[in-house]
């Protein structure tokens, strides 16, 4: 998540005029473990689309597998959306939810 | 069942199989494609601008193996089932056809198979073919895997007697989880 830069200064007019639901708050992209996915599979989705280096993407499959899921991605509610299809797509299971 | 998949030259994998083992592969990707079909609400194939805007549907399928080829995508939370329909309104329809497309391309590509020397269908798969292979093959074992309750605490299925009626589905999901794993280390 990125930070809004100290310089610009904020006036009276310029603040919002409605309260947006809390931004710092992210959606999360969690992969369930499941029994017939291989291993080498689950590694090579998480490199091919969330380009995550292979340390990464084999860490991330591990977390999956003995801890029976792992949050792989964060953002706005509608890219989680879109990578839980990507998922769906690849066959992984995986869900989004707000993070806590 | 021996045939794996290789690099091919030139890009792409290569795969020679038996005529028993293309026919099984082929025969096994056709139910697939039965199983999945085009689904509910999308029977309005003679007109393609309303197929464009049919709505998918809006709860998971009945079928466990359907069910773990479109899963729910919201799972916590008091709104999740909401979500869930809504998410798979709009992008079951895109997920079924995807997952058909891929599994029509092998199907075409073992038809279109060429014989080696000894009469074996060698399967061609360009880099793109690559790609929809290894989801289909994975689709397919997703499917068998739920038909077979595949479970990774009990490995009783790899040593069932010769007359257990699920034995040659369970070679069946072997046999295809060796052919994906070897058509991935062509690809990375």
């Amino acid at each position: 998540m990125s930070v809004a830069p100290v310089e610009i200064e904020r006036t009276e007019s310029e603040s919002a005029p409605f309260q947006v639901p809390d931004p710092d708050v992210p959606w999360v992209t969690i992969v369930h473990n499941d029994p017939v996915n291989l291993m080498s599979y689950v590694v090579y989705v998480f490199q091919t689309y969330f380009g995550y280096p292979k340390e990464k993407a084999r860490q991330l499959m591990l977390d999956v597998h003995h801890k029976g899921r792992a949050t792989v991605s964060s953002g706005t509610r509608e890219e989680m959306e879109r990578d839980v299809q990507a998922m769906h797509g690849f066959g992984l299971w995986a869900t989004l939810q707000h993070d806590k | 069942m021996t045939g794996l998949f290789k690099r091919a030259h030139g890009g792409g994998a290569q795969l020679t199989l038996d005529p028993v083992e293309a026919s099984i592969l082929r025969s096994l990707m056709v139910q697939m494609l039965e199983l999945i079909g085009p689904g509910p609400g999308a029977d309005t194939p003679e007109d393609p601008l309303a197929a464009l805007f049919a709505e998918g549907p809006t709860k998971p399928p009945a079928d466990p193996a359907l069910a773990r080829l479109f899963p729910d995508a919201y799972a916590e939370g008091p709104e999740a089932s909401e979500h869930s329909s809504e998410f798979r309104r709009y992008t079951e329809n895109d997920l079924r056809a995807r997952k058909r497309d891929d599994a029509f391309a092998v199907v075409r590509a073992i038809d279109a198979a060429e014989e080696d020397r000894k009469g074996r269908p060698v399967v061609r798969l360009d880099p793109e073919g690559c790609h929809r292979a290894l989801g289909a093959l994975n689709d397919l074992r997703l499917t068998l895997g739920t038909r077979l309750d595949v479970s990774e605490d009990d490995d009783s299925l790899y040593a069932l007697p010769d007359e257990d009626p699920r034995k040659p589905m369970v070679m069946a999901y072997l046999w295809l989880g060796g052919l994906q794993e070897s058509l991935l280390e062509t690809m990375v």
